[in-house]
């Protein structure tokens, strides 16, 4: 208290050391503003400085190296064996046969299978015994399943996918695939490039061949009979159903000695090709008949007539059909 | 992916504010458009095994010498001597290059059954280290061997019982040194060249000789006859060192010389900022400049030196090399050169450095007046091959606080000459003559080198010196942001900003004038043609 009784002399703020205040405030609030400005925006790029460009991680350029580290197979175990197999006993119950074709297999092998449905791979990881189950990657479009960063962090960690590229040839994805399977990866592969449009069986192309090959590994052809109709290409909404897997016989390249002259990538691709054949003819009749068939050059080709496309409809087995389920008219009124 | 080579980069609009050092800190400035910036190159890889690498090379020696274990043997006089606190900078994270490479030469004495083996360290006319700096450069498992039994020394230049006389060169120039290291049957030198300017017949010429001979190459002749000191083959101050080592070999004191290079990866993560080219920070990059400088802001000076003094570098080994001096000296200039050159077009008028907290001769101390001179007209002026990167006539500015401030335990004698010699003259052909004298025999300035932790009365000299040849060159030093009084004490002129930096070089280049500026760290030689 002042003398006076009045109020502190200390207390009252002339206005000159008022704004003086405000000033400072100001003034440091600015600074702050700027220096804060400057950690948060990206700084500016010399004009004479060309730009790296930016890695992209999507596409066949994924870098799907972390997805077989430790941690990330032993989430894939748990998802595979938690998830993916409960499910696909769930809605595509598989019949195994051939299995024990796989016993005498030591080390990695190339797994080529026919493809007319996104259930395919699931239904593959599930039948096959853990030993490879748990130490396969998977060849998967570079194109549909790598398009977006996340889809390619989803798919190669939940089936172990690995980016191969469809529309055209592509070094780094067959040498990736190669590096794995010397690192003792084995590989599931659709050679026919996609999920079937019509039912009917596509051409085999030759990078299963080649991979095995390149790496003197076998190539064990697998045929799915009977998920097509589960879930079809187009429609995503499921149909329960059986499904069988036929694992045939672990095909090697044959040697010079063997069959006159090195066997090829190409012949060695058809050779696989007819080998999956057998095993489709084999699910539309049985083993003998279709081992029969095979010998006499008689196995019915799955990539059906050369036709048009309302006759190869027309001609396709039903198991191999997708139709719509027709929906019931709940009323009719024709007035 | 490779490392990057330096590079030039030629400031527009779009050019982010460049980082420099300012001593205990950082600044960023906007260089004027059509600055150069001369950036470094990026950290080579490492060596993966350091250890196989070391001791490859000491069975693989080059220049015609036999393996170092056929050169031990029982009843032999060894002697290990190995380059002082002065490198690398910033200090390295344990195990230091040293430890590493003396651990494998004492391997190998051991199973070459030698027993009188004495290390010493090679200081020249630099300070003696501390306990714990010689422990940090050696590890302790080498330390506690030979310390407790004096068989780790330090190169004491003023004992007159521990130095012995060579004999002269053909230019007449005394050639003594250690006398345990001469009469040694093998002597083992242990280096890390950082710039060019190290190792070579240098690293015992000088690094073990007394004043009476490191007079004849550390003066202003051979300094200002030095285009650069940093390139060998134009340096008189190599010339002497390597008329010398032919000497000391020819008197038959056998070295078998060990040089390393670092890979110059100079600064921990923490730290990343600065050896990133600033339109590639990244948010951590920018959050931790601008962080650390509020920070160093608001830090008592003696507390952030202290914090900049404790900085382990994650420098790592490039190269190993060992045998005869000359050939292992050729092989490491290759190695330093593919690693540090970058070619530079054509001189600017004005040269602009930011210098950092450190220089070879503040270790653990505060940078001086002198030694901030030193740095930037002595070693960042003359880190150049061909021509300096500014035109003869052009401008130096430097930034740098430049503190009037002396460590009185390290540089007794700098005071002296900061407050004696440099008032009255900053010729240093006149300083040599009137006062080297004095101060280099001072007995006050020999007690404190040979007893404390002292350098040598002439140091402040040579550092002096080691700018004659900038001196000689420039028309005008500035520095920015200094002690006023300290700048101009030293015949420089004073700026507080950049911008009036470039004002007052107009008046002594032009208008419009060229600029370079070298961005730092880490260090590396501009080849400029």
């Amino acid at each position: 208290m002042s003398p006076a009784g009045g109020a502190p002399a200390s207390t009252k703020l002339s206005p000159l050391a008022a704004r003086r205040l405000v000033e400072r405030a100001r003034s440091r609030a600015g600074g702050a503003t700027r220096t804060l400005s400057a950690v948060v925006r990206a700084p500016t790029w010399p004009g004479s400085v060309e730009r790296p460009v930016p890695r992209r991680n999507v596409g066949a350029d994924y870098d799907t190296a972390w997805s077989r580290t430790p941690a990330a197979r032993a989430a894939r175990a748990v998802l595979v064996e938690g998830v993916t197999r409960p499910f696909v006993r769930a809605v595509a119950p598989p019949t195994i046969l051939g299995a024990d074709q796989l016993d005498a297999l030591e080390g990695p092998a190339i797994f080529a299978a026919n493809h007319s449905s996104h259930l395919d791979t699931a239904i593959v990881l599930s039948a096959l015994p853990a030993r490879f189950r748990r130490k396969s990657v998977v060849a998967a479009a570079a194109d549909y399943f790598f398009d977006r960063r996340w889809k390619g962090d989803l798919w190669s960690l939940w089936l172990g996918t690995i980016p191969v590229e469809r529309a055209r040839i592509s070094r780094r994805g067959a040498d990736l695939a190669a590096k794995l399977i010397d690192d003792g990866w084995s590989l599931v592969i659709y050679p026919e490039g996609g999920r079937s449009q019509d039912g009917w069986g596509q051409e085999f192309h030759g990078g299963a061949a080649y991979l095995a090959k390149r790496c003197s590994v076998p190539v064990v052809p697998v045929h799915l009979h009977g998920v097509r109709p589960i879930l079809p290409k187009g429609r995503n909404r499921l149909r329960p159903g059986r499904v069988e897997v036929r694992i045939g016989t672990p095909l090697w390249p044959l040697a010079a000695a063997a069959s006159g002259r090195e066997e090829d990538a190409r012949r060695f691709a058809a050779r696989i090709e007819a080998s999956v054949a057998a095993l489709a003819d084999e699910a539309e009749t049985d083993w003998w008949s279709a081992r029969r068939r095979a010998a006499a050059g008689l196995t019915p080709d799955p990539r059906g007539p050369d036709v048009a496309p309302w006759r190869r409809a027309w001609e396709l087995p039903d198991s191999r059909r997708a139709e719509r389920p027709q929906k019931p008219i709940s009323s009719w009124k024709p007035w | 992916m490779s490392p990057r080579p330096g590079f030039v980069l030629e400031v527009d609009r779009s050019t982010p504010p460049t980082m420099l050092w300012h001593g205990d800190g950082f600044r960023q400035e906007r260089f004027p458009v059509g600055t150069r910036v001369v950036y470094p190159p990026e950290p080579v890889p490492a060596l993966a095994d350091p250890d196989a690498a070391i001791r490859h090379a000491l069975e693989h020696p080059v220049g015609g010498s036999p393996p170092l274990s056929a050169l031990l043997r029982p009843g032999m006089k060894l002697t290990i001597a190995f380059d002082d606190v002065s490198l690398p900078l910033p200090p390295m994270r344990a195990p230091d290059t040293r430890e590493r490479v003396i651990g494998a030469v004492l391997d190998a004495a051991a199973a070459g059954g030698v027993d009188d083996v004495v290390l010493i360290a090679a200081l020249a006319l630099h300070r003696r280290m501390t306990d714990d700096e010689l422990r940090h450069a050696l590890g302790s498992r080498i330390f506690d061997a030979f310390a407790p039994h004096g068989l780790l020394r330090q190169h004491d230049a003023e004992d007159p019982d521990a130095m012995v006389h060579l004999g002269l060169t053909d230019q007449g120039e005394d050639v003594e040194i250690s006398r345990r290291a001469a009469e040694s049957d093998l002597l083992v030198y242990v280096n890390i060249t950082l710039v060019p300017m190290d190792g070579g017949h240098k690293s015992v010429a000088t690094g073990l000789a007394s004043y009476r001979s490191i007079r004849h190459h550390h003066n202003v002749r051979a300094m200002q006859h030095s285009r650069s000191f940093m390139d060998r083959h134009h340096s008189e101050l190599h010339s002497s060192n390597w008329r010398m080592g032919r000497l000391i070999a020819d008197a038959g004191v056998r070295i078998f010389q060990i040089e390393t290079t670092l890979n110059l990866d100079t600064f921990p993560s923490s730290f990343s900022f600065l050896q990133r080219r600033e339109w590639e920070w990244t948010l951590r990059d920018r959050a931790g400049f601008h962080g650390t400088r509020a920070a160093l802001e608001r830090t008592p000076p003696a507390l952030a030196r202290q914090i900049f003094h404790s900085i382990r570098s994650p420098h790592a080994l490039a190269s190993v090399q060992a045998g005869e001096v000359e050939a292992v000296h050729d092989l490491t200039l290759a190695n330093l050169y593919r690693q540090q050159l970058v070619q530079v077009e054509g001189q600017s008028d004005v040269l602009t450095m930011g210098l950092p907290y450190l220089g070879p001769y503040n270790v653990n101390s505060v940078m001086n007046p002198i030694l901030v001179s030193c740095l930037g007209l002595g070693y960042f002026f003359n880190m150049y091959r061909g021509k300096p990167l500014v035109r003869e006539g052009g401008v130096l500015i430097i930034s740098h606080p430049t503190p009037w401030a002396f460590d009185p335990v390290q540089h007794p004698s700098y005071i002296d000459f900061f407050e004696q010699v440099l008032a009255e003259t900053t010729d240093p052909l006149e300083i040599e003559a009137k006062y080297e004298e004095s101060f280099a025999t001072d007995p006050w300035y020999i007690h404190l080198y040979r007893t404390s932790h002292a350098y040598h009365g002439v140091h402040p000299f040579y550092m002096w010196y080691w700018g004659a040849h900038a001196l000689q060159h420039l028309g005008q030093v500035i520095i920015v942001g200094g002690d006023r009084a300290a700048v101009r004490r030293m015949g420089f002129k004073p700026a507080s900003t950049f911008a009036d930096a470039f004002e007052m070089a107009e008046d002594v280049v032009g208008r419009d004038p060229t600029i370079t500026h070298i961005h730092n760290p880490p260090v590396f030689m501009s080849e400029v043609t």
